[in-house]
C-alpha cells in the first residue's frame, strides 16, 4: 500500500533523503536553523547500488533479520524488504566477517568497506518531527512468559507471520514447531493502561483494532476453522469505519471476545500450547488452552527519541510522548519545530497523515515567502516531431543483475527483438534502471534516431516515470514508450522453468514491441490554477484551514451558512486537558477576522457549482443575493451536529441533557447545577446502535471531563457513568484513571440489556443492571447527561455539486481510508473536521491543515497537467445514447451544447476530468471514443501478437 | 503427442490486478508461465471484443481481473 509513496518520495527531485543519518545537534531559530547531521556509513555506496541482492546471495553469514522480528535470518549484507526505498543494500558491521565476497561480486562496483561516518550541516527554516515509536517489550512482564514459551509472541512478530514477504512467507504457523495453530489468543492492553512499574499508563489507540484485523486475516489465512479469541478490557474501536469492522469480526467472522484481562499462562508439557487462566467480570475462574498466544503490545517513546527530544530542548507529556497544545496540535514546544505521527501520541495511520499533512502546513505558513527559492525544477528539452515516421524502435533488455537473467535467457530475447518489425535496434543491460545507463539510452536514441523504445525488465507501476523521463531528456514524448514485465512477471514466478520463461519473455517482448508501434506522441492537458480557494464552513477546522491558506499567501473565502463563526466549537466548555475553548475560539476567530487574505461570508450557502480543479464557480446565495466566485480548490467543512436524543424520556425533563447541553449549563453558570447530589451519564445515545452503527469517538472524553467537573465543585456529589466500552484513547486515559480515583463510578451495560430512565412523582430514576454483582440497580438522580451521537449535517446536494461521495452514515467519503483522509477522489476537492467523521477539537484542526496542505500542493504549481492517456470523443460516429456521461465515475463526458455550431448533442470529454480508465470507451455502442495510448488497436495489437505469425 | 499448454491472455486492471501479479513475483510466488498479461487502466476498458478476438487468434483462455 505504501509503496507508491515510498516510490514518489524516493524519486521527488525537491526531497533530499538522508538514510543512515540521525540529528546530533540544533542550533538557531525558527526561519533560520542549523542541524548537524550524523550519518552513519553504509559501506555499500548508495548511488551505485541497484539492489540487484547479489552480495547479500554471496555473502556466507548468518544473522538474525531483525526486520522481520528476529523470526528468519538474513545475511551480513542485507535490505530490509524488496520495496524499501532507498532500494540500496547496507552492510551490518557488527555480523560481517569482512570476507569481501560481495566485493567480488557486486558488478556495479558500490561496495565501499572503507566507508566512514561523517557530518553534514543543513540549513533549514523549519523542522518535522516525525521519529515514530517502538513496539513495548514484553519481556519484563513475567507472567505472560514472553521469551520462555515460544509460542507466546508479539503482534509485531504476528505481523511479519501474516506478511506474504514475512519469515513464513505468509503461512500461519507457530515459531516453535512450524505447525498451523487452530486456537490463537490475542491478550489487550500489554504494557498499555497499566499501571504496574515498567508499563505505559496510557492507551496505544490502535491495538484493539490492530488485533481484530490480525484475527479476522488469521481466519482468511488459515480457514474459518480457526478459533481466534481477545481478551480485552474494552474494545477500542472510535475510528472512521473501524465499528462495523469490530461488529464484523464478531457476527460474521465468529472471532470471540472475552472481556477479560489473563492473569496466569502456563505451558501445556510436550505441546507447545498454552494453558491461559482468567477471571470473567462475574468472577467465574477460567481456564483455555490455545496453540498461539499473540500480546498486543502498546506503542511507546523509543529511549533514542526522548534524547532527542532533549538536545532539542522538546517539551514531552508525561507519556513521554511530544508535548502540543490543542488549538496547535502539529506544533511543539519549540517555534518552528513541528511534530507528526506516534511521536505526537499513539495513533493509527489515517490520523498519523493528517498530522503529517497538518505539520506540513505549519511549516509552509512561516516559510511561505520563501516559497520556491530553493526548488529545483527540471530542464526541458524540445520535443522532436515523430508524426508520420516510420517507427524506429529500441528494446533494451534488462538483465536486472541475476534477477531476469538468472532465469531467462536475456542474449537469446535480445537477440529475438532485433529480428522483430521496426526494431532498429536492440540491447542488454546489466541494470536498465542505473543512472548510468540513463544517459546511455538518451545517447543511443539520439545516435540511433529512435523514436519509439520499449524496455524490457520490471514494472511499469514502480519504474515507469523514470524510463519516461528518460524519453524526454532524449527530446521523445514520454507516451512513445512501453515497459514489458519480464521480472515480476516472469523470472521471479518461474524460477524453475527457465526455457518456458525465455518463451514467456519473448512473446512478452513482441507484444510490447507491436504495442509500441502504435503509440503516437500525446498532448497533456495544461491547466491554470484560480489561486483563490474557498473553504465551506466557518466552524473549527474551516477555520483552521482557512487560516492556513491565507497565511500561505492565498485569497480564501470562507462560506458559512449561519450568522457566526466557531461551530460547534462555540457549545463547547472545556478541552479534556481543561482549556476553556470558547476563549481559544474567538481568538481564532479574530485572527481570521484580522487576516486581509480571508474574506468571510456568512449567512451563505452555495447554490450552484460549475467547472473541475483549477477552475470552480460557484454561485453565492445570500440574502436573496447572488454572487459568483471563482475559485481553484474547495475545502469542504460543513461539520455535524449533535443528536437530539429520542430515547431515556430526553425532553421531558429538563433535568434530562445532553452533553452539549450540560456544557451550555457550565458556560452560562446555570443555577441549577448547584444544589445536586448525583448525576448520571449515559454513553453511546444513538451510537453503535443498528440505525448508527458508528462510535462517535469524543463522548467517552467528553463526559467524562464532564463528570470530573462537576466532581471538581461537589466532590460530595454522587457520579455515574454508564457505558459500553470506555474509549478514552490515547493520553485521555489519564482522564479516565483520574476519574475512577476521584470516585465516579463506571457500570457497564450492554446494547441488549440497556438502562432505563424513568420519571416517578418528579423523581428522576436511573435503572441499570450492574454487570459486576449481575443485580439491577436503581439511582435516583438531580440530572441524567445523555452522550448523544455526532450526525452529519448531510447535505446531498453539495455532495453533489462536487460530484463526492457519502457513506451509509452521512459521512464524506475520503480518497483514501488510510492515505488520503483528508481530500476527494475529485481532484481540486479537500475534506476536514467532522464531515468527515466525529472527532475532538486537535483533530479537527490538525485536518482542517491538513486539507490546507493537500491544497497548496495543487495551487503552488500554478499550472498543472493531466496525463495524456485520456478518453477522447469522435462525435461524428457518436449516437447520443448518453452511456458514456451515466458510466463515467469521474463526470468527464458531457453533451455538446444545444446551441453549438458543430455537433450539437454529440458526448465530448473534458480531458480535464478523465483518469483514462476506459469504462466509457468499452461501452460505447457506437465505437465513438477513443482511449489515447490504450486505444483498440494498441490492445488488439498486443492481442493478436500474443501468439507468433505462423 | 506434446502435453497440451494453453495460451492464456489475462486482462489486468493497472490499480490491483496487475499490482497484485507484481507483488506475486516480489513474495517469489510459483506459478506456470501460461499466462500473457495485457495491462488496461481498468478492467472496464475490457471490450468484451476483446476477449473474442483474443480466442480467434488461437489463445486457449481469457482472463479478466481487476
Amino acid at each position: 500500500m505504501i509503496s507508491p509513496k515510498l516510490v514518489e518520495v524516493g524519486r521527488h527531485i525537491n526531497i533530499e533523503l538522508m538514510t543512515c543519518s540521525e540529528v546530533e545537534s540544533v542550533e538557531g531559530e525558527s526561519g533560520n536553523f542549523e542541524v548537524t547531521l550524523v550519518n552513519h556509513p553504509r559501506y555499500i555506496d548508495l548511488a551505485k547500488c541497484t539492489g540487484c541482492g547479489e552480495c547479500a546471495l554471496h555473502c556466507p553469514v548468518t544473522a538474525v533479520d531483525s526486520f522481520n522480528m528476529g523470526l528468519d535470518d538474513r545475511k551480513a549484507t542485507y535490505i530490509d524488504y524488496a520495496q524499501a526505498v532507498p532500494l540500496a543494500f547496507t552492510i551490518d558491521t557488527d555480523t560481517c566477517i569482512g570476507c569481501g565476497k560481495c566485493e567480488t561480486k557486486c558488478m556495479a562496483q558500490a561496495i565501499r568497506f572503507d566507508d566512514k561516518e561523517r557530518k553534514t550541516t543543513l540549513n533549514v527554516g523549519s523542522i518535522i518531527l516525525s521519529p515514530g515509536s517502538q513496539g513495548f517489550d514484553p519481556s519484563g512482564l513475567e507472567y505472560l512468559g514472553y521469551g520462555k514459551y515460544a509460542n507466546v509472541i508479539t503482534s509485531l512478530e504476528f505481523e511479519r507471520i501474516l506478511s506474504a514477504s514475512g519469515p513464513y512467507s505468509g503461512h500461519l504457523m507457530r515459531p516453535l514447531d512450524r505447525r498451523e495453530p487452530a486456537k490463537i489468543a490475542w491478550f489487550q492492553c500489554i504494557g498499555s493502561r497499566d499501571l504496574s512499574e515498567g508499563a505505559n499508563k496510557y492507551c496505544s489507540s490502535v491495538c484493539c483494532m490492530y488485533a481484530i484485523k490480525e484475527s479476522v486475516i488469521a481466519k482468511e489465512h488459515a480457514g474459518s476453522d480457526l478459533d481466534c479469541a481477545i481478551f480485552y478490557m474494552d474494545m477500542r474501536t472510535p475510528g472512521k469505519d473501524f465499528e462495523k469492522y469490530y461488529n464484523d469480526a464478531r457476527d460474521k467472522h465468529g472471532i470471540r471476545f472475552i472481556k477479560s484481562r489473563v492473569h496466569t499462562i502456563d505451558p501445556v508439557p510436550g505441546t507447545g500450547d498454552l494453558e491461559v487462566r482468567y477471571v470473567t467480570d462475574g468472577g467465574e475462574m477460567n481456564s483455555e488452552i490455545f496453540n498461539l498466544v499473540v500480546l498486543s503490545v502498546g506503542l511507546q517513546t523509543s529511549p533514542d527519541v526522548i534524547r532527542l527530544a532533549n538536545r532539542l530542548g522538546i517539551e514531552l507529556t508525561r507519556g513521554n510522548f511530544c508535548k502540543t497544545e490543542t488549538f496547535e496540535p502539529v506544533a511543539t514546544s519549540k517555534q518552528g519545530i513541528f511534530v507528526c505521527g506516534a511521536f505526537q501520541g499513539p495513533k493509527d495511520i489515517p490520523q498519523s497523515v493528517v498530522d503529517s499533512s497538518a505539520a506540513a502546513a505549519a511549516a509552509g505558513e512561516i516559510l511561505s515567502t520563501a516559497r520556491n527559492t530553493l526548488t529545483r525544477s527540471k530542464e526541458i528539452v524540445p520535443e522532436i516531431n515523430v508524426i508520420n515516421e516510420r517507427p524506429r524502435i529500441g528494446v533494451f533488455v534488462c538483465r536486472c543483475g541475476i534477477n531476469i537473467a538468472g532465469v531467462v535467457d536475456v542474449p537469446s530475447v535480445t537477440e529475438y527483438a532485433a529480428t522483430l518489425p521496426y526494431v532498429d535496434f536492440a540491447t542488454e543491460n546489466l541494470y536498465t534502471c542505473s543512472q548510468d545507463t540513463q544517459e546511455i539510452i538518451t545517447q543511443i536514441i539520439k545516435e540511433k534516431n529512435l523514436n519509439r523504445v520499449v524496455v524490457a525488465s520490471c514494472t511499469p507501476k514502480t519504474h515507469e516515470a523514470l524510463f519516461q523521463e528518460t524519453l524526454i531528456n532524449a527530446g521523445l514524448n514520454k507516451y512513445l514508450f512501453e515497459m514489458c514485465n519480464i521480472r515480476n512477471q516472469d523470472s521471479w514466478v518461474h524460477k524453475n522453468n527457465p526455457e518456458l520463461a525465455t518463451e514467456k519473455a519473448k512473446d512478452l517482448v513482441r507484444m510490447s514491441v507491436t504495442r509500441v508501434a502504435l503509440m503516437e506522441p500525446l498532448k497533456e492537458a495544461e491547466l491554470e490554477v484560480n489561486q483563490t480557494t474557498m473553504v465551506l464552513g466557518g466552524g473549527i477546522s474551516g477555520m483552521a484551514a482557512a487560516r492556513s491558506l491565507a497565511r500561505q499567501g492565498y485569497e480564501t473565502h470562507i462560506i458559512e451558512k449561519s450568522d457566526r463563526l466557531g461551530g460547534q466549537a462555540l457549545n463547547l466548555f472545556q478541552t479534556p486537558e481543561g482549556e476553556d475553548i470558547r476563549e481559544k475560539v474567538s481568538l481564532y476567530i479574530d485572527d481570521i477576522n484580522n487576516n486581509e487574505k480571508i474574506h468571510v461570508h456568512l449567512n451563505t450557502t452555495i447554490t450552484r457549482v460549475d467547472g473541475f480543479v483549477g477552475n470552480f464557480e460557484s454561485e453565492l446565495y445570500s440574502k436573496n443575493e447572488k454572487q459568483i466566485l471563482k475559485h481553484g480548490v474547495a475545502v469542504l467543512a460543513t461539520g455535524a451536529s449533535e443528536l437530539k436524543p429520542v430515547e431515556y424520556n430526553y425532553g421531558k425533563d429538563p433535568r434530562i441533557i445532553t452533553n452539549l447541553d450540560l456544557d451550555k449549563k457550565f458556560i452560562q453558570k446555570d443555577p441549577m447545577l448547584k444544589n445536586l447530589t448525583s448525576a448520571v451519564f449515559i454513553q453511546c445515545v444513538g451510537s453503535r446502535e443498528p440505525q448508527r452503527p458508528y462510535c462517535s469517538r469524543v463522548c467517552c472524553a467528553h463526559s467524562i471531563q464532564s463528570a470530573l467537573e462537576l466532581k471538581r465543585r461537589h466532590p460530595d456529589l454522587n457520579v455515574f457513568i454508564l457505558y459500553r466500552d470506555i474509549r478514552t484513547y490515547g493520553e485521555h486515559e489519564y482522564l479516565y484513571q483520574k476519574a475512577r480515583k476521584t470516585g465516579i463510578i463506571f457500570i457497564k451495560f450492554s446494547l441488549d440489556n440497556k438502562p432505563e430512565v424513568t420519571l416517578q412523582e418528579d423523581q428522576l430514576r436511573v435503572g441499570v443492571r450492574d454487570h459486576i454483582l449481575n443485580r439491577p440497580l436503581e439511582i435516583s438522580a438531580d440530572l441524567v447527561i445523555l452522550a448523544s451521537a455526532i450526525v452529519p449535517n448531510g447535505d446531498e446536494k453539495l455532495a453533489n455539486f462536487f460530484k463526492v461521495p457519502t457513506n451509509n452514515d452521512g459521512f464524506f467519503v475520503e480518497k483514501h481510508a488510510k492515505l488520503g483522509p483528508s481530500e476527494f477522489a475529485t481532484d481540486g476537492v479537500f475534506l476536514c473536521g467532522l464531515a468527515h467523521y466525529p472527532k475532538p477539537i486537535d483533530e479537527s484542526i490538525a485536518q482542517g491543515l491538513a486539507a490546507a496542505s493537500r491544497a497548496v500542493t495543487l495551487l503552488s504549481r500554478k499550472n498543472i497537467f493531466m496525463s495524456g492517456t485520456v478518453a477522447m470523443t469522435d462525435p461524428a460516429y457518436c449516437s447520443s445514447c448518453g452511456v458514456c456521461i451515466s458510466i463515467c465515475p469521474y463526470s468527464a463526458p458531457s453533451f455538446i451544447p444545444d446551441d453549438d455550431r458543430f455537433f450539437p448533442g454529440r458526448a465530448q470529454i473534458n480531458p480535464v476530468l478523465c483518469k483514462g480508465c476506459g469504462l466509457c470507451v468499452a461501452s460505447c455502442r457506437s465505437g465513438a471514443i477513443h482511449l489515447k495510448g490504450f486505444d483498440n488497436d494498441q490492445i488488439f495489437a498486443q492481442i493478436f501478437s500474443v501468439n507468433e505469425v505462423i | 503427442m506434446e502435453e497440451f499448454e494453453p495460451k492464456i491472455v489475462a486482462f489486468l486492471c493497472h490499480w490491483c490486478a496487475y499490482a497484485g501479479a507484481d507483488l506475486a513475483g516480489v513474495s517469489r510466488l510459483q506459478y506456470p508461465t501460461n499466462i500473457r498479461a495485457i495491462r488496461v487502466m481498468c478492467s472496464g476498458r475490457v471490450d468484451p471484443v476483446f476477449i473474442i478476438k483474443a480466442l480467434k487468434e488461437r489463445c486457449d483462455g481469457v482472463l479478466v481481473a481487476g
